[in-house]
Formats: structure tokens, sequence, C-alpha cells
């Protein structure tokens, strides 16, 4: 299992452009006691027989390394789901795309560090190539969105370790209000 | 803040941003990212050495991040390109590490050389 929910949020958008994605959308919506997250592509899709062993740690579609019969992403989310009593769909077609979405018992005790959302979405707008990742992260009925082009247009570029560092910042900002509200009654650890 | 404010510190941090154009050539560090990478705290490496460059005002330095590299046990992995130098691999960069790759590697052109592979693993090179 990855440490933290943002190492498992990382894992997942790299699949997605890994698919080929031009579009990604990641949603990560908290309220009192329940994180829900949803990750769409529109990227190469799999078909029904490939769904249904996707999840299994010892199968690979080959196409990165033929090689390689190791595909932990899908397993460690599987993972931290059956470990944090919460719940996972996959919907996929070849040639449209994949949904994944999952939710999880946020007061569980087995429940991952958040991790560094920062350094997390700055990393996931930074992959080479031209695709749009929109962030919609909510917290009860506060939140953020991001999306990859508007960055790019305030930044110029995010290659250089000075737009990325802005970036990040930026983004721990949104993050930070975000927490910052948090006393107003909502999020994973209000008791 | 906001993205107005975020336009705002590019401009102020233009002349770093403009070294870049000004370099003889790029400078390319990129990052493995696949779930091994993750798993073995790739971010953090990321993030370290994003922090390092920008501290020491490296605009013609860019950061990239690519999938496994297939150094599965030896993760995270970061390939450094340097005009004029081979391109080389190095794996178990954990923060400190990559911080030492900047400065010496980008910055002396010296290699760590404890740290180093030649190149990718063998069966995924095309």
């Amino acid at each position: 299992m990855h440490a933290s929910l943002c190492d498992q949020l990382a894992d997942l958008v790299q699949n997605a452009l890994e698919a080929g994605a031009t579009r990604v959308t990641l949603r990560v919506a908290e309220t009192v006691g329940r994180l829900d997250v949803a990750v769409g592509d529109n990227g190469c899709g799999m078909s029904e027989a490939v769904q249904a062993r996707a999840l299994d740690p010892f199968y690979s579609d080959g196409r990165k390394h033929p090689n390689r019969r190791m595909g932990l992403g899908l397993a460690f989310l599987r993972q931290m789901v059956e470990a944090t009593g919460g719940g996972l769909e996959l919907r996929s077609a070849v040639g449209t795309g994949t949904d994944v979405r999952f939710w999880l018992d946020a007061r569980h005790v087995d429940m991952p560090p958040m991790g560094d959302w920062g350094a997390t979405l700055t990393g996931m707008m930074a992959f080479p190539g031209d695709y749009e990742l929109e962030i919609e992260r909510r917290r009860g009925d506060q939140g953020y969105r991001i999306r990859r082009s508007e960055l790019i247009e305030a930044l110029g570029e995010l290659e250089t370790a000075t737009s990325l560092a802005m970036a990040r910042d930026y983004v721990a900002s949104q993050e930070e209000a975000l927490t910052m509200r948090k006393g107003q009654g909502h999020g994973s650890n209000d008791t | 803040m906001t993205l107005e404010g975020l336009r705002k510190l590019r401009e102020e941090k233009q002349q770093a941003l403009a070294q870049r154009d000004a370099g003889e050539g790029s400078i390319e560090v990129i990052i493995g990212m696949g779930t091994c990478g993750i798993a073995a705290g790739a971010k953090e490496t990321f993030s370290a050495m994003v922090d390092e460059i920008s501290r020491l005002r490296l605009g013609n330095v860019v950061v990239k991040q690519t999938g496994c590299m297939g150094l599965c046990a030896s993760e995270p992995s970061v390939e450094v390109v340097v005009p004029g130098m081979p391109g080389v691999v190095y794996g178990k960069v954990d923060a400190a590490i990559g911080r030492r790759i900047v400065n010496s590697h980008i910055v002396k052109g010296e290699l760590v050389g404890e740290y180093l592979f030649d190149k990718p693993a063998a069966d995924i090179m095309k």
C-alpha cells in the first residue's frame, strides 16, 4: 500500500497519462468521516478481460515493459480500500477511457496520511506532453479547482525549478486555505 | 494566493526564468514517477531537487518526470542529462542525495559515483 493518499493519487494520474489521455480529471471530496475520490481519463481504456485482471498485482498489460509481469498501482489501491473499509469501482471502455472511483472511511485507524498536496498536484501537472488536468478538491462545502492550462498560462511553463516551486507554493496555499476553513465544521477528522 | 498573484510572482522572478533562454542548452533532470518510484519517495526527491535548483538559481535546468525506468529495486531513480556529458541514471536517490546530485553533478560536473547506474534497466531499453 502506498504510504499516503497523495502517493496513490499520483499513481492513478500517472496511469491515466501512460494510457495516452489528453484530458484527466481528479476529484477529491471530504465530508465528515468519508473521503471520495474519482479519477477520469480519455485514454486508451481497457477491455473487460483486462479490467478483470487490472487489480491483480501480478498482471500488467505488457505494453510498457514487455518482460515485466507486475502491475502494482491498482493493487495498492485495492489494498488501501480493503484496509480502510471503503469501496472501489472501475469502469473502462477501449477507445473511450477509464473512470476509477473509490471511497474510504476517513476515520478508520488504517487510513493513510494525506501527504504533500503541493508537491503531488504539481508533479501531476509536470509530466511532458500536451494534456489538460483538472483537479477539484472539496472539503464539506468549501473547495478549490486547479487546471493545468491555467497554471501554464500564469507561469509560462512547468519545467524550470523556479516555475515548479511557484506552482507547488500556489497549490499548497490553496490547500492551506482549505485546512484553515476546516474549523468551520468540515473535514475528515472533525468529531 | 490567487492565479493573478502567481502571475505577479512570476514577473518578479522573471530574471531567474530568463536565464534558461540565455544558457547554451538545457540540463535535464528526469525523475522516475511510476508506482515503484512513488512508493520509494520520488515525490520528496522531486521536491528537494526543485528546491535546490531554485535556491541556486540554475535557470538552465529543466525538471521532468517519467514513468518506471525499470530500476524498481533502486528507486527513486533520477536521470541527469548535461550537454557535453553522457546521460546517467542514479538510483536510491532520496532528498539528500538529490541535493548532492544538484551541487556535484549539475554545478561542478562531478558524478556522485556511489549512486550511479549507467543506463535504464536492459530489459526495457528500446
